[in-house]
């Protein structure tokens, strides 16, 4: 995930420069496709030095509309899966199920013995994640493609019929609507087929990133539902660290599965990765449709040359086949994530270089970040006392980091994970929100004090 | 009614704070950013003070109710003085982040002037302490715990795996939120919202030409504007200082970040003009 996304952007950036620096006139030629306008004032420099400045400029001036382009799928996904804890019981009951890799119960009578059960569910599940990372790294290394591919769809079948029929069924059940059966599979059938072909083939980007939103939301749903409380805590503190070390690590297999390739000079899988080219050109064409066209001559044009990006990744074979197919293989013992997240880790997706009048690729990130992000905040609105503001500070705290990751991004130009800062902040929020702001907030809305 | 309490009491606490984002900075993703990142500061200030006054709680005797409310005063004010130290830090960050903002935006000239900066920053501020001040009010009026749900109520008090401070939180503020203090709180929330604004513009231009009355008169009215609400809930005696400090504080924003009555003639006398002319 992490790695999909500095990867993404990495390249972006890398495939950029090396464009811009092929030629002399690039870098004017590349700015005047981007904005629309004349290159501007550049004072002509040392040639290598003012290509390499403005490289870095090219690549630093797309970071704010990068990191606007992926707070709002994240706000996105976040909400539906809010919205669906507050709304949706089913998702907060506790039925005493758990996923085969948390076998350990927390009910239990003293709090030392809650602690160790707790953390050795997160240690099983974590080393369950690390071995399905060697597996598919292993797999891949073997190219063995058609092991994955099949692996994936058949796991996307799963979570797009099956969990979405779960789901809907509960939002039914939660609004006291009334449904027949046959109704309900003409929709399910649709819906899947639909999310099927988006996701595997072709379709329309903006139905794509939805189908990703949606099922990234489930999968955090279902995690929120069959994780226990202190288990779900340390996974996702657990994770974050072996993020940090797979990604940077130079023996981490993620590092290695990059390397790989980048060796063979291929796309790993684009499957498992949200692109939000087409977000940033809704956006656009919102404001397009407010009027407000003349100030934005730029935007229009990097509208269409940004259309070019959006048709490869489908001939690539869509974004999310692996991703959608581990995520179905794993809802059907409904089990690791570890699976769905080594897919998506293991997917920072390896473009080839940009086509010469493309220069706004977007941003990928991969979807296991979107659901352990959700996660997160699926869990502060689930069972946080401080309700509300526990969720709002999580959410403040998750945005800031990925914010805070993508800036390191643009200063290191190398792979970094994406998880690590937003989930610590978010955490540090959590708890220190639940625990210690919801008190004050209690006593100062009691008395009615205003600070 | 409830609901009608519900929007109505969103709308007066949100309604211009929304209304400036959507017009003014959701086109721009730089003032996101830093929107969200002014949030967040005050956020940290938040945590910081209730840390303080956690720490302060515990070290003392919960059973003395007037050493409580001391301690919560004291909060208050504490918790005032670090936003305005967050506030200034904030300041410090976004100079520094000048240069390579600059090199962010578009080359075309639009890189983002400290003025704009105060203006995102404070709103940020202003937005983040509304949320907090508000949404749980909010979601408390609509029913027992969820929003927009019909179903579940008939646990609400019943279930068992609610933890007991939630319960007993819901019915404090159940007990409590009448229609009339929803709306005073709405009001306040209001006024506090577009205060942080000014403030942040204020702040900012203070900084910006060292001009540490400007500081000193920001940090003292954000004192006065907290110590104004330790008079609730005789709200007589909070809204309308509040709201007047709030008018005076947006004019004098205004004309410190350059407006001017010409500016303001000319505003209108344009309308005017293409008024008549189309």
């Amino acid at each position: 995930m992490a790695d999909n996304v500095e990867n993404a952007v990495n390249n972006v950036s890398n495939d950029g420069t090396e464009v811009s620096r092929h030629t002399e006139t690039t870098p004017s030629r590349n700015e005047v496709e981007l904005n629309g306008q004349p290159p501007t004032t550049r004072p002509p420099q040392v040639l290598t030095d003012s290509e390499e400045d403005e490289d870095e400029e090219l690549t630093l001036k797309y970071g704010a509309k990068h990191v606007i382009m992926l707070f709002i799928p994240v706000t996105l996904c976040m909400v539906v899966v809010v919205a669906t804890i507050k709304s949706v019981s089913f998702y907060t009951q506790k039925d005493g199920q758990q996923l085969i890799y948390t076998p350990f119960r927390e009910d239990t009578e003293t709090v030392g013995q809650r602690a160790l059960n707790s953390m050795l569910n997160a240690t099983i599940m974590i080393s369950v994640i690390v071995v399905m990372t060697l597996v598919l790294v292993v797999l891949y290394k073997y190219r063995c493609y058609k092991v994955i591919q099949g692996w994936l769809f058949f796991s996307n079948l799963l979570l797009l019929f099956f969990f979405s029929f779960i789901y809907l069924g509960e939002v039914f059940k939660t609004y006291n609507v009334a449904m027949d059966y046959f109704t309900l599979a003409v929709i399910i059938w649709n819906f899947g087929v639909v999310g099927m072909i988006c996701i595997h083939w072709k379709g329309p980007l903006r139905l794509q990133q939805a189908y990703l939103i949606m099922i990234s939301a489930l999968m955090a749903l279902v995690f929120i539902k069959y994780l226990p409380e202190w288990t779900a805590w340390l996974i996702l503190a657990a994770i974050s660290v072996y993020d940090l070390l797979a990604v940077l690590c130079p023996k981490g297999p993620l590092r290695i599965l990059v390397e790989t390739a980048q060796e063979r000079n291929e796309p790993i899988f684009p499957a498992l990765i949200y692109s939000s080219t087409m977000v940033w050109l809704f956006n656009m064409a919102d404001s397009a449709e407010t009027g407000n066209n003349s100030s934005h001559p730029v935007p229009q044009q990097e509208n269409q040359v940004a259309m070019a990006p959006t048709a490869q990744p489908e001939d690539d074979g869509g974004f999310t086949p692996a991703w959608v197919n581990q995520q179905q293989h794993q809802l059907g013992p409904m089990q690791s994530t570890e699976d769905s997240r080594r897919e998506i880790q293991e997917l920072p997706s390896e473009r080839p270089p940009p086509v010469e009048d493309d220069e706004e690729r977007g941003v990928k990130l991969g979807l296991g970040d979107f659901i352990f992000y959700s996660m997160l905040v699926g869990k502060a609105s689930a069972t946080a006392s401080g309700d509300w503001n526990t969720t709002i500070a999580c959410f403040v705290a998750i945005l800031i980091g990925l914010c805070l990751t993508l800036l390191l991004l643009a200063i290191f130009k190398k792979a970094l994970p994406a998880l690590p800062i937003s989930i610590a902040f978010g955490l540090v929020f959590y708890f220190a929100t639940d625990n210690l702001v919801r008190p004050f907030m209690d006593q100062l809305a009691v008395h009615q004090f205003y600070i | 009614m409830t609901l009608a309490v519900f929007f109505g009491c969103a709308f007066i606490a949100f309604g211009p704070a929304f209304a400036l984002f959507v017009f003014t900075i959701a086109k721009d993703p730089l003032r996101v950013i830093i929107l969200i990142a002014g949030a967040f500061f005050w956020l940290l200030s938040l945590l910081l003070s209730s840390l303080v006054w956690f720490i302060a709680i515990k070290a003392s005797n919960s059973q003395d109710l007037t050493l409580q409310r001391g301690l919560l005063i004291f909060g208050v004010f504490f918790s005032v003085l670090l936003q305005e130290v967050f506030r200034f830090t904030y300041y410090r960050l976004l100079r520094k982040a000048t240069e390579g903002l600059a090199a962010i935006t578009d080359d075309d000239g639009s890189a983002i002037s400290v003025r704009q900066m105060a203006y995102v920053a404070g709103l940020g501020f202003g937005i983040m302490s509304g949320a907090f001040s508000m949404i749980n009010v909010l979601s408390d009026s609509l029913g027992p715990g969820t929003v927009g749900i019909f179903g579940d109520s008939q646990y609400y008090f019943i279930t068992a795996d609610m933890p007991s401070s939630k319960i007993f939180r819901r019915v404090k503020t159940n007990l409590k939120s009448s229609s009339l203090i929803q709306k005073m709180r709405a009001l306040m929330t209001l006024a506090l919202t577009l205060l942080h604004t000014f403030w942040g513009v204020l702040f900012f231009e203070g900084c910006e030409k060292s001009c540490w009355w400007v500081i000193a008169a920001v940090v003292s009215l954000h004192l006065l504007v907290a110590g104004l609400s330790l008079l609730n809930p005789l709200y007589e005696g909070s809204l309308p200082p509040v709201y007047g400090i709030t008018l005076l504080m947006g004019v004098w924003a205004f004309f410190s970040s350059g407006g001017s009555l010409h500016s303001l003639n000319a505003l209108c006398t344009r309308r005017k003009a293409e008024g008549e002319s189309s």
